[in-house]
């Protein structure tokens, strides 16, 4: 029944895990640059001009890459599971992969080619070759294709089931899609109007200021977009996987409908130190990025009373002791479950970047990639891994290579990225020390720097050796002979109180759609009105690498 | 709908969490003056290093002034990869008014262990004040990748006792 869209799937992750794997043994190597251990001169042979073209294929391939497609794989799979309904026009989702592939493939030639290390965040002045940008927007344009997709799939379910709630894993991917589609227009009308004529050469100029203030607008929901699949998984799945039930359905659905009331409303808060953006609007999206803590905070308790309902049926008891009656020895299950931790401390940091004043302290320090490596490295990267340790058996019919090397995984995860985050943030915080920079390079670097790369560069090394362990059982698991005995199923977690019936408006679109636009409006409006009325088209483009 | 009792207190606290947060980050931004960059002209990257044309088109020597006892301006032009100038040198106690812009791409300006830092954009003027009371060497280090020779982009503030 399922047989196309699981086909898609397949690909879909594939493509996305080889991006990381790419993308991400490069991490290690800026790490060991920073402690003065440079191995881009030995890289040069291979093609690898400098650090920064490294640290674009880093951000572009892990960051981008690797989300989008697992993302869109991920949702391929659990819509029509959870709606018990194949894709009604597969055609669609076909259409959306290799969309997707070919936008990856015109994005990654001028990448590797050297032709566009503007890192991932291609601020103009600084112009890439054209097809570069090209291919970032046919990569979203596929992945709203796939969109599509799945809002026909769920129109036609809603026709079948009228008056039915919409399962929570459906709902909570659509709303995902959804919140991306108008989130991804700041960043479409930054490419299309603005950035593509002015790397083709048919305008001469861009406004940088206002460039920034569209690709903030899709900057910011991108992290969401990165984060809700985890939580759909955390919510529905990893209660399941511990024994549990979730604890309370409706709050779980009011989460997904704030996410999507909020995620892109807040933007200008990576905008603080901007010189042309009036402080008003840092003030309302400073605002607004603080109410963002109310689903998060729900989200926390839920889960974890979620999986407490577990722990206490496995023969936990005590107020604490049931946590050691979870299924560590479950990869999958270990793997989310250090993630969620390891996301406590990246929404603490989150706190503190969107913290008006704070910011000043850390805006494009060390801090930031401290606190993002917790958040899209861990919470979502880590997440998505104890997700494949059951995805990637299901798909292939063939048992999970080693569960003991999984929970390896996770664990060399957690401590790496426990010592690389906690040396990054602080370097960050106390010494300034400046992000996006060829430290080891640098004059101005200081000897008190020292000890606290060094314990960076050592956690990056146990993340690089804990990257290697998902990929050796990966492969280990597709490559051997072995079938599955028993088949696995998707988990969902059932519903702790299930008697009592969800409230209608949160399973309605209207009122949430209507309330997500209006606060579009009223954020943003007067920002871009203010700077599209001012706009001056007077830079010219810089290709200085 | 159902909300168990536990999780509704939770979440009440959570509410009066946050809106204390937010009250405390106001007050304290303003009761410390904190400062962030806003709007306050506009220019023309292309133009603005040109002799005459602007503060940042005079010779190097005279974009630092002393317009008062203790008090200073500095119009620093960031381009890839220097600030110009880069080396400022005042009295302790002095305050000083910057006004940078960039004649190419996008830069950082940070002046480490102080709470200076801003984006630097073509088209824009970044300013702010801020008053050194502390004797030293300052780097102004730039933050924001602007091409390979990135991390060689900094400049000194040389604040004598
Ligand atoms: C193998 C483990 C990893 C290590 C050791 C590592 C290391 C690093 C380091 C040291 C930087 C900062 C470079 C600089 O600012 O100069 C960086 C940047 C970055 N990393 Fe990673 N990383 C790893 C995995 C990941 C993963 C899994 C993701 C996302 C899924 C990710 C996303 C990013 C992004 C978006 C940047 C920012 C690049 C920029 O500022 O333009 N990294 N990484
Ligand atoms: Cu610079
Ligand atoms: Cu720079």
């Amino acid at each position: 029944m399922y047989k196309t869209s699981d086909k898609l799937t397949a690909w879909y992750i594939g493509i996305g895990m080889a991006a990381l794997f790419v993308g991400g043994s490069l991490g290690p190597l800026q790490k060991l640059e920073h402690v003065g251990i440079n191995l881009y001169t030995a890289l040069n042979s291979i093609g690898l001009a400098s650090y920064y073209q490294g640290l674009t294929i880093h951000a572009v391939l892990n960051a981008l890459v690797w989300t989008t497609f697992f993302i869109v794989g991920f949702f391929t799979f659990i819509i029509p599971r959870s709606l018990e309904k194949p894709l009604t026009m597969p055609k669609l989702n076909g259409l959306s992969l290799i969309l997707m592939v070919v936008g990856l493939v015109m994005a990654a030639i001028p990448i590797l080619m050297n032709l566009a290390t503007v890192l991932f965040t291609f601020y103009p002045p600084l112009k890439a070759n054209p097809f570069f940008y090209i291919g970032l927007v046919l990569v979203v344009v596929g992945s709203w294709v796939a969109g599509y997709g799945f809002y026909a799939t769920y129109l036609s379910w809603r026709k079948e089931h009228k008056g039915e709630q919409t399962p929570l894993i459906a709902l909570g991917s659509i709303i995902t899609m959804v919140m991306w589609q108008i989130a991804t227009i700041g960043v479409a009308i930054e490419l299309l109007v603005f950035v593509i004529p002015w790397s083709f050469g048919l305008v001469a100029g861009t406004d940088p200021q206002l460039n920034r203030t569209f690709f903030w607008f899709t900057g910011h929901p991108l992290v969401y977009f990165w984060l809700l699949p985890a939580y759909i998984s955390w919510y529905c799945m990893v209660p399941k996987q511990a024994g549990g039930k979730l604890f309370s359905e409706p709050l779980a659905r009011l989460v997904f409908w704030l996410f999507l009331a909020l995620s892109v409303p807040v933007g200008l808060h990576h905008q603080f130190v901007d010189p042309g953006v009036p402080q008003g609007w840092k003030i309302v999206h400073f605002v607004l990025t603080f109410s963002l803590f109310i689903p998060s905070m729900i989200t926390a308790f839920t889960v974890v009373a979620s999986l407490e309902i577990g722990g206490r049926a496995r023969g936990g008891t005590g107020l604490l002791n049931w946590v050691r009656y979870l299924p560590w020895g479950d990869p999958s299950y270990a793997a989310q479950n250090l993630a969620m931790i390891l996301f406590v401390f990246g929404g603490i940091g989150g706190l503190t970047n969107a913290s008006y004043n704070m910011n000043l302290a850390i805006h494009n320090t060390m801090w930031v990639p401290g606190h993002f490596h917790l958040t899209v490295g861990s919470a979502v990267t880590l997440t998505f891994f104890g997700i494949a340790y059951w995805l990637v058996p299901m798909l292939a019919n063939k048992p999970l290579w080693s569960a003991k090397m999984g929970v390896w995984q996770a664990w060399t995860w957690f401590v790496g990225m426990l010592l690389m985050s906690n040396a990054l943030h602080i370097i960050g915080l106390n010494l300034s020390v400046p992000r996006r920079t060829m430290l080891g390079a640098a004059p101005y670097a200081a000897t008190d720097w020292q000890p606290m790369l060094i314990e960076a560069a050592i956690g990056g090394t146990i993340l690089g050796i804990s990257g290697l362990l998902f990929y050796i059982n990966m492969m280990g698991t597709v490559l051997q002979k072995k079938r599955l005995e028993t088949p696995i199923e998707m988990p969902v977690a059932e519903v702790y109180h299930a008697e009592e019936p969800v409230p209608n408006w949160l399973d309605a679109w209207r009122p949430w759609i209507v309330v997500t636009v209006l606060l579009i409006v009223v954020a943003y409006g007067p920002v871009l009105v203010n700077l599209l009325s001012n706009m001056q088209l007077t830079s010219p483009g810089f290709k200085l690498w | 709908m159902h909300i168990d009792t536990r999780e509704r207190n939770y979440i009440v606290l959570s509410v009066l969490l946050m809106l204390i947060f937010a009250t405390a980050l106001m007050v304290s931004a303003f009761a410390y003056g904190i400062q962030v960059p806003v709007p306050y002209e506009r220019v023309d990257p292309r133009t603005v290093a040109t002799p005459g044309a602007s503060p940042w088109g005079n010779p190097v020597e005279e974009r630092v002034r002393e317009l008062a006892p203790n008090k200073y301006e500095a119009y620093i032009l960031a381009q890839a990869w220097v600030f110009l100038p880069n080396k400022i040198t005042i009295p302790k106690g002095s305050s000083l008014t910057l006004y940078v812009t960039s004649k190419d791409v996008q830069h950082g300006f940070n002046i480490q262990g102080t709470n200076i830092n801003m984006m630097i954009l073509p088209g824009q003027v970044s300013t702010l004040t801020a008053t050194f009371d502390k004797p030293g060497t300052y780097n102004i280090v730039c933050n924001e990748y602007c091409g390979v020779g990135h991390q060689t982009m900094y400049a000194t503030i040389e604040v004598q006792p």
